[in-house]
């Protein structure tokens, strides 16, 4: 039984980054932007996270810090993409190894490239009272960070911005058809602009989260394809928030099954249980691809005639 | 009546190109008013500028005596101006009335989407324009989608309107269902900007028209009702004289080249497409297929050119059965095929000319052998097809995406014609080019057939269709409904079939 | 070319100069502010270290050369596949992978002759690239699924097989404990051909296929194919082509160039494989080599020269100034891709071609234009006509 509750416990905590960053994907895919660089913002946000506790001694200041840096670095692709109009996926690319040779440099600056890693102020566990004491239920949903309740609560908030509210409408209208939203005065731009910047500051707090939750140090290079999964999992849920939270479960419980698995210590070698969420990315790629709710203006610039 | 909106001396340069020259163009309230001229005159331009889209170079723009700056759509609205464009702007993924709010400025944060489907569904009775508010936009019927942008336009309480060719794709009968929406605006006190190239539809509902003629007014402002002459109206459209016949002899039709039989097609959301479809193509004629666009024309040339897989039924080239055949193997059989939408389908801007001239048969002889490309062979065989159809490019190395559309067209037109195909599939090969450049391309065609190719072609152009075909197909709904000698067409019998009435007893309503 | 003038052949020469130029001044201004920024060094020193690690002499050129070699081949795996209508986000994945198979075939049949060896561990290098390409592209057109996030996840999936297989059956029994190959036999290696120099045999290999990327795409119907299905895949159906044919050729082929790559890299320079083989990002790195050589083939040699110099310099010039990291080079890598995708931003004016007449054009092929690669001027031109 312990298995059980601690398999879904660690479902859900796993998949908490993975909703959270894929949360601010499906604005920005939404409004027609395919944002590869996810996985690059994730990463400057867990460094930022990791500075900003250390300087402040406080994990919430450090993530309010990485957010801030993850969308000034968010607003680069944003500038790329919707005001030079250049290819979104090279632009991601080229965000993704901005990140990397960023954070890497900025990393070994500060903390030096071999010694062991700071101490941080990180997020601890929250209990929620009586609660949590409900057995089987209690540890499984109410025994978390705080950043876990807070993702899970913005799945509904996010579906009923997204289909309920105008800002939504013109979010999900400047993804289909670009010269329609221009021709009723709705500045397509702008719009993109701010979903991608949205998107930057979850990532960032996605980013932070695994840096300054799930371990409490960073390391190069540790999203290690988080922000891709991220983006996959806007596919797998068919680009609505309620989708994107199923998605993420099944890439968490992926991740968790792999712990699990691990831990059983099997004759399977660890890094064939390693390549396991990345082949469940892959498997659920395949399986929706051909029927999903794509923007047709995704991926391209609108260019006013 | 007073003047509403008045546009003076208006200049838009796209970089060297005028497509307004001191243009100026005046409106009256409460008239309908035409602004006519052919593709390119720079009408649309000019209809762009006063909703806002594109901004003049020079020139200043009043409305209701006020000189105003426009620098968006939603300026324009605001003052008043309201546009339905050639191409819908619609959102084919969200509800009639999603698209009906969308940039509305009166939204609250939070839609409230049943106070605006009421409000919606007043408006569209009192012009009895039925449609769904909740019905996805992709559900709709071209003609309803209109109805919608009509709609979403007097949602915003707009006072006038303009219409970009806004009969282009509707059926004569949704033609008269459009001018009486018009006549009730106008009974409202609202002003029309009705735009389009013809003349007969001018006559109908307009009361004044502005020509214009290569970016530049030829006529400002003429009363309809004291024209008499269409061809006066003509002549300032197009600057010369028409011969608005292509030369053609009667046809002298051989042996069976195209022969389809109950062709039947249904696409992967399920609906049935083409219905029983049964006709064929002899050496020496040309069969013209019409209809309103979106009635399976489309889908049918896909099927016939393997591009898509025919559900059942049995298409024959030469005799020999090519039903199910990949494009490539039914391309080999002999067909050239001219497709609907030159820069989707028919060539490759980004390439140079030999390259487009390559790319049908890139794979045979003597363009190729054993997987090498024989560029200097397709070097000289470019200059000449260059050559032989008259296009007009610096060299056979420019890309063909800097050739004017005309010429881009008679590239297609030439490589098409060049393969000594048995059978040629024309789709709208006129469609989107200057007078010249259609009638060059028609007399093509025209000769091709007179040399023993079938040719079959689409149009949604009546003139096209009441001119060059010898026999005419009329398809509506995915079922072909009559098949008529070029001689037994009338344009309005056509348009009945058009608009899916076969028979004046049994009337149906499209 | 025929109908150009010596003015419009010269002005064309610029054209295609003035923007990776542009990028790459633009890519050091900023590059110098990270440095300012993370150290005490002057930009001026830390890039002046770094130039004379890339150019600075004969040894220096030596080993940009050597490191120029494998972003070649990543180069051309994107250059070739970009060409095809795809994103190959995977040439790291498939650079690894066919340093693997070259490792299998190179360390597992001693005593075969050079003149055997050699030849089926290079192939054994681009199979294994190729292979890992050929799912990609089943996949996409199988399914319909976007080759990006799938060639991403195989790059992880590539890391771990190596993993694997350096812990396991590849792991070297004489060292048990260290997670590495055992060396490559004599016979399947490459070797030094200049006297005094460290350069090897894999540059001549490199130019050999530089050669046949051209020759392929521009003198064979099935490059032609590629390139027309690259630029407008319905133009290519209409033509007959087959665009899933295409599509997994491209992929095949476009891994075959990466995974020969990752082979050279073990053979020549490497000796083995190790975990470690893989430091620098040599499948991202060829993006950018790619695109600012703007997926031509000589401008793919040249820009891997320039990178190859980046890599080699950039390490001289963390040792040299002791506290620049040398991976402020990716960061100007980066900075490259960036600015060359987005090199709209550099153009003098708007530039509007001439059109003899104003026909409508559609609307939809001319943004389509806009984000091509290789005419950088056409979207400019988008707001002509009605």
């Amino acid at each position: 039984m312990n298995e059980v509750v601690s398999f879904f416990s660690t479902t859900i905590r796993l998949a908490a980054p993975t909703l959270l960053a894929a949360l601010g994907i499906v604005f920005s895919e939404r409004a027609g932007i395919v944002n590869i660089g996810t996985e690059g913002m994730m990463l400057v946000g867990a460094l930022a996270g990791v500075i900003g506790s250390y300087v402040t001694g406080s994990a919430w200041l450090g993530m309010l810090i990485a957010v801030f840096v993850t969308v000034l670095f968010s607003a680069i692709f944003a500038y790329f993409t919707v005001v030079v109009k250049a290819d979104q996926t090279v632009i991601g690319t080229g965000m993704n190894l901005l990140a990397s040779g960023l954070t890497i440099t900025v990393n070994r600056a500060l903390f030096g490239a071999s010694t062991s890693p700071p101490e941080i102020d990180s997020f601890g566990i929250v209990a929620i009272p009586g609660l949590s004491s409900i057995p089987i239920i209690g540890p499984i949903f109410f025994n978390h960070h705080i950043i876990v309740y807070l993702t899970f609560i913005l799945v509904p908030i996010a579906q009923f911005v997204m289909f309920r509210t105008n800002i939504g409408l013109k979010v999900r209208s400047v993804g289909e058809n670009p010269k329609a939203c221009d021709t009723v005065g709705i500045r397509v731009g702008l719009t993109r602009f701010l979903s991608i910047l949205y998107s930057g500051v979850l990532a960032g707090m996605a980013g932070s989260f695994i840096s300054m939750g799930m371990v409490s140090f960073f390391t190069e290079g540790m999203i290690a394809g988080g922000g891709f999964i991220a983006l996959a999992a806007v596919v797998f849920g068919n680009y609505t928030p309620r989708g994107v939270m199923l998605s993420s479960l099944v890439f968490g419980a992926s991740n968790s099954l792999m712990y699990r698995l691990q831990a059983l210590a099997t004759n399977i070698p660890s890094q064939f249980l390693l390549m396991i969420p990345y082949v469940i990315t892959i498997i659920s790629l395949c399986i929706v691809s051909r029927k999903s709710n794509k923007p047709l203006g995704s991926g391209k610039p609108y260019i006013k005639e | 009546m007073t003047t509403i909106l008045e546009m003076r001396n208006i200049t838009k340069r796209f970089g060297s190109v005028v497509a307004n020259d001191d243009v100026s163009f005046s409106v009256r309230k409460g008239e309908v008013h035409a602004l006519l001229g052919e593709n390119g005159a720079g009408k649309s331009t000019l209809m762009n500028i006063l909703f806002g889209l594109y901004e003049q170079t020079s020139g200043e723009i009043l409305y209701k005596g006020e000189t105003v700056n426009i620098r968006s759509p939603r300026d324009a609205i605001n003052l008043g101006i309201g546009m339905v464009h050639q191409h819908f702007m619609l959102i084919p993924a969200h509800s009639a009335i999603e698209n009906v709010v969308l940039g509305y400025e009166g939204n609250a944060a939070v839609l409230d989407l049943k106070g605006a489907a009421q409000r919606f569904t007043e408006m569209a009775e009192r012009y009895h324009m039925n449609i769904d508010p909740w019905e996805l936009v992709s559900n709709l019927s071209v003609g309803q989608q209109q109805r919608l942008e009509i709609l979403k336009a007097l949602y915003r309480d707009v006072e006038t309107l303009i219409l970009d060719e806004p009969t282009a794709v509707l059926t004569p009968q949704e033609v008269d269902g459009l001018f009486e929406v018009i006549r009730q605006l106008i009974a409202e006190g609202k002003t029309v900007v009705f735009i389009s190239h013809k003349l007969p539809e001018i006559r109908e509902i307009c009361d004044r028209c502005t020509i214009l003629r290569r970016g530049k007014v030829t006529a400002a402002g003429l009363e309809i009702s004291e024209i008499k002459d269409l061809n006066e109206l003509a002549r300032l459209m197009v600057g010369h004289e028409v011969e608005l016949v292509t030369e053609k002899t009667l046809s002298e039709p051989g042996d069976v080249v195209l022969n389809v039989e109950n062709l039947n097609y249904t696409n992967d959301k399920g609906i049935h497409v083409l219905k029983d479809v049964s006709f064929d193509v002899r050496a020496g004629e040309i069969v013209g297929i019409c209809g309103v666009d979106g009635n399976g024309q489309s889908e049918l040339i896909k099927c016939l050119t393997g591009l898509l897989p025919a559900t059942s039924g049995k298409i024959e080239l030469m005799g020999n059965d090519i039903t199910g055949s990949s494009p490539k193997e039914i391309l080999k059989q002999g067909i050239g095929h001219i497709p609907e939408d030159r820069h989707a389908m028919g060539m490759v801007g980004q390439m140079n000319l030999r390259e487009n001239i390559a790319m049908v048969d890139g794979h045979d002889e003597p363009y190729s052998s054993h997987g090498f490309m024989h560029w200097k062979w397709i070097d000289d065989f470019s200059r000449k097809l260059v050559a032989k159809f008259s296009v007009k490019t610096p060299s056979i190395m420019e890309k063909a995406i800097n050739l004017s559309g005309g010429n881009q067209q008679k590239l297609v037109v030439g490589r098409e014609l060049s393969r000594e195909a048995n059978l040629l599939i024309a789709v709208h090969p006129s469609r989107g080019l200057d007078i010249g450049a259609t009638k060059y391309i028609q007399s093509q065609i025209v000769e091709a057939r007179d040399r023993g190719v079938a040719v079959l072609m689409v149009s949604t152009e009546l003139d096209e269709i009441l001119e060059i075909p010898d026999r005419v197909l009329v398809i509506y709904s995915g079922r072909i409904l009559a098949c008529l000698d070029q001689c037994d067409c009338t344009r309005s019998g056509l348009g009945l079939l058009m608009a899916g009435i076969e028979d004046d007893s049994e009337e149906q309503t499209a | 070319m025929e109908g150009l003038s010596i003015k419009q052949r010269f002005q064309e020469t610029l054209k295609s100069v003035y923007f990776p130029f542009v990028a790459i001044v633009v890519s050091l201004l900023f590059g110098s502010v990270v440095i300012l920024a993370t150290s005490s060094t002057s930009p001026l020193t830390a890039y002046g270290h770094m130039l004379k690690g890339a150019f600075g002499s004969i040894a220096a050129f030596d080993s940009t050369l050597i490191k120029a070699i494998p972003l070649i081949f990543t180069a051309l795996s994107f250059s070739l596949a970009r060409r095809s209508g795809i994103i190959n986000l995977g040439a790291e994945g498939q650079f690894m992978m066919g340093a693997l198979a070259a490792t299998a075939v190179g360390v597992a049949t001693p005593n075969l002759p050079a003149i055997i060896h050699l030849p089926a561990t290079l192939l054994a290098g681009f199979l294994g690239g190729a292979l890992f390409g050929l799912i990609t592209g089943v996949l996409k057109v199988k399914f319909g699924a976007s080759e990006l996030i799938i060639t991403i996840m195989l790059n992880y999936i590539a890391k771990e097989l190596i993993s694997y297989f350096v812990n396991g059956p590849l792991m070297d029994s004489a060292s048990s404990s260290y997670p590495q190959s055992a060396p490559m036999e004599p016979s399947a290696r490459l070797y030094k051909f200049i006297p005094g120099l460290n350069v090897h045999t894999g540059l001549l290999i490199a130019l050999a296929f530089i050669f046949l990327y051209y020759f392929f795409l521009w003198k064979t119907t099935a490059g032609f194919d590629m390139r027309v299905v690259g630029f407008n895949p319905s133009a290519g159906a209409y033509a007959g082509m087959s665009i899933g044919r295409s599509t997994i050729l491209a992929l095949f082929l476009a891994g075959g160039l990466a995974g020969l790559g990752g082979c050279i890299e073990i053979i020549a320079v490497q000796g083995r494989l190790m975990m470690t083989s893989f430091a620098v990002p040599y499948g991202f790195t060829g993006i950018a080599v790619a695109l600012l050589g703007n997926l031509n083939p000589l401008g793919v040699l040249f820009s891997g020269i320039l990178f190859g110099g980046l890599s080699a310099g950039a390490l001289r010039m963390e040792v040299m100034t002791r506290d620049v990291s040398s991976s402020v080079a990716v960061v100007i890598q980066a900075l490259i891709i960036l600015f060359i995708a987005g090199r709209q931003m550099f153009a003098f004016k708007r530039r509007y071609r001439y059109r003899p007449s104003s026909e409508k054009r559609k609307g939809k092929t001319v943004v389509d234009d806009a984000t091509e690669d290789e005419s950088p001027t056409v979207q400019a031109t988008a707001g002509e006509g009605e």
